[in-house]
């Protein structure tokens, strides 16, 4: 079976700088197709500034977006659309949008300029819809729903946009607990390829292949959960002594403070 | 719209696996599997009637209102005459015998459908722009009068007026409103923009404060003109009107304005995204910086065009874009061609009401606008209120 295939990602010697201040000095990293890839870090320490370059909302200021070896930034900005998705934290809500306008939106990068929605494009969206539990919210308006429905409505939009590469920037900030963990299982069993940002460190040692940790614009670690994750490192960056613990049915690290 | 409770499951039943293999799935295959699944619901049926509907509806305003500005004025016409004059002169010589009076005939074609065309490309022209700006701004309170760019318009065309300038034959004073209007609503921007980003609020603001200045600059010189006749000139710009319209200066500006429409209608989908915020709209494919620049600079355009030919006409490019969003959501690609019908009626029907209330004189129509439209506005506030209470 023909299947979209997951592309993959090499960031290279990336500097993004605003005014004076400097947002990220010389990261590099990597994604293999179909790796799931966590950037983890504290506040302000370049994760969402990264993630923006590679949905093209910032262009870096010197280094490269690889997009399976082709340089994101030298391409037209529709041509990045239909191969990288990004789920936001949220979307303004000004206007009456329904939840499935919203979601129909991300078919724009693969329709012609002024083309209607066609038949293909009405069943991606109503797949999404269902794959997502959305089906009876589809008419409310985006600015009624929950936060935790707006999340799966924009992963929803991500999905239509069939990416090589899903962008998810802090994915569970409004989720519940429940939420949290079946919005990013969910997003694992796609099994494309994906970089996100995650506030979480349990969380994110629980989903991620690997690990990139950002600390003042640059990359202080890179690997599996196990080499990432340690006390030492933690306390360094995060400025806060750990504890480090397996989880008993998962079998994957979880950090606590200390 | 309401819907019946039955009406929501019309997809097939959901299967999380069919589902993402579906959208995993690339062309070819997609295409084989795709006409079994189905988003479409009563909504959007419902939504598809209505906007057919209300569209058939503005159309029926639109005819009515032309027919109504043939007729209607300081002498009234019957619809028999006007439309046999318009045939006769729509066919030529021989199809129809001329059985009106030459005043009539003079009337209808040199003094009413000139007036009656400029009217509609006008409000048109206003409706789409305010939606259109709108949008850019993620704002549904924002419009050209609110952002000073009418203001600014009214000043290049003063500057003109008032020192005689003649650079460009007649059209200089469409070319100075065009660029008044551009470089107010630059100087606007520049203003509210903090950090790449532009806050509604601080654009609002900045607005009002500019067009308060400009308004000022506009009094300055129209007092310290030597000319007595000029304050009656500009009172015209402010208020706005369709008086001067005549088959001459009628084909540039209502080319230009025809061609800004078009360019506009056909970028419904991109400001659709732009809703969605600047990030997601760069996420989906939108070179958000130069998409912004080229509709603001065609949106100045429009409006400073309209301010060249017909004043500053307040209230049509806030209101009529708020009625349609309430009828028919967000969509451009639904609203802008209904806004661009809907401005066209209403202004023509208020040019209408403009020189027919106090017949033989006539009211400046930006008056007829904000007399309507200021209460309409202000109702509307109060109702999102309302809302926001309970």
């Amino acid at each position: 079976m023909s299947a979209i295939p997951n592309a993959t990602l090499g960031i290279e010697g990336l500097c993004v700088n605003a005014r004076r201040l400097s947002l990220l000095q010389d990261a590099s990293l990597q994604v293999a197709a179909g790796e799931f890839v966590g950037l983890i870090g504290p506040n302000g320490a370049g994760k969402s500034t990264l993630l923006r370059t590679i949905y093209r909302a910032r262009r870096p200021d010197s280094g490269k977006v690889l997009l399976d070896g082709v340089d994101l930034w030298a391409q037209s900005a529709r041509w990045g659309a239909q191969r990288v998705g990004a789920v936001l934290q949220d979307m303004p809500a000004d206007f009456p949008l329904t939840l499935r306008d919203v979601v129909a939106m991300g078919r724009a990068p693969h329709q012609a300029a002024h083309a209607a929605e066609n038949a293909h494009d009405a069943a991606l969206i109503g797949a999404a819809i269902d794959l997502l539990s959305l089906r009876h919210l589809q008419d409310r308006l985006f600015a009624t729903l929950s936060g935790g429905e707006r999340q799966r409505a924009l992963l929803a939009r991500a999905l239509v946009q069939q990416p090589r590469l899903l962008v998810l920037d802090e994915p569970t900030n409004h989720l519940d607990l429940r939420h949290q963990v079946e919005f990013l299982d969910l997003v694992r069993g796609i099994g494309v390829s994906v970089i996100a940002a995650l506030h979480d460190l349990s969380l994110a040692a629980m989903v991620c292949d690997r690990l990139v940790m950002l600390d003042h614009g640059r990359v202080v670690a890179d690997g599996p959960p196990e080499a990432v994750l340690t006390p030492a490192r933690l306390r360094a960056v995060f400025g806060v002594a750990t504890v480090i613990q397996r989880h008993p049915t998962r079998g994957t690290l979880v950090v606590l403070p200390e | 719209m309401t819907m019946r409770a039955d009406a929501v499951q019309t997809g097939p039943a959901t299967d999380p696996h069919c589902a993402l293999a579906l959208l995993r799935a690339a062309p070819p295959e997609r295409e084989r599997r795709s006409p079994a699944w189905n988003s479409l619901s009563d909504a959007v049926a419902a939504r598809a009637r209505l906007f057919r509907l209300s569209m058939l509806a503005y159309v029926a305003l639109l005819i009515a209102a032309i027919f109504g500005g043939l007729m209607l004025g300081s002498v009234s016409i019957p619809a028999g005459t006007v439309l046999r004059v318009l045939a006769n002169a729509a066919l030529g010589d021989g199809w129809i015998e001329p059985d009106w009076r030459a005043a009539h005939e003079i009337i209808v074609l040199q003094t009413r459908l000139p007036r009656v065309i400029l009217a509609a490309v006008v409000g048109a022209g206003l409706g789409v722009a305010g939606m259109v700006i709108q949008a850019l701004v993620r704002n549904p309170l924002a419009g050209p009068s609110i952002l000073g760019v009418s203001s600014g318009a009214a000043v290049g065309a003063v500057l003109t007026m008032r020192f005689g300038l003649t650079a460009f034959g007649v059209f200089t004073l469409h070319l100075s409103a065009f660029l008044g209007g551009l470089v107010t609503l630059a100087l606007v921007f520049w203003v509210a923009r903090t950090g790449g980003q532009i806050a509604p609020t601080r654009l609002i603001l900045a607005g009002v404060a500019t067009s308060a200045v400009l308004s000022a600059f506009t009094a300055l010189m129209v007092l310290t003109s030597p000319d007595p006749q000029l304050a009656a000139r500009v009172l015209f710009w402010t208020l706005g009107g369709f008086a001067s319209a005549q088959w001459a200066l009628l084909p540039i500006p209502v080319a230009a304005l025809c061609l800004g429409l078009g360019v506009l209608l056909l970028q419904a989908r991109r400001l659709n995204l732009l809703l969605a915020g600047d990030e997601s709209a760069a996420a989906l494919g939108v070179d958000i910086d130069r998409f912004r620049r080229s509709m603001f600079v065609l949106t100045a355009a429009i409006t400073g065009v309209t301010v060249a030919v017909a004043g500053v006409i307040g209230f049509v490019g806030l209101i009529l874009p708020h009625i349609v969003r309430l009828m028919l959501g967000a969509d451009h690609r639904v609203g802008l061609p209904s806004v661009a019908v809907l401005g066209a009626g209403f202004t023509v029907g208020a040019d209408l009401v403009a020189r027919w209330i106090i017949a033989p004189l006539e009211l400046p129509v930006g008056i007829i606008t904000a007399l309507v439209g200021g209460p309409f506005f202000i109702w509307l506030l109060r109702r999102e209120a309302w809302r926001m209470r309970g």
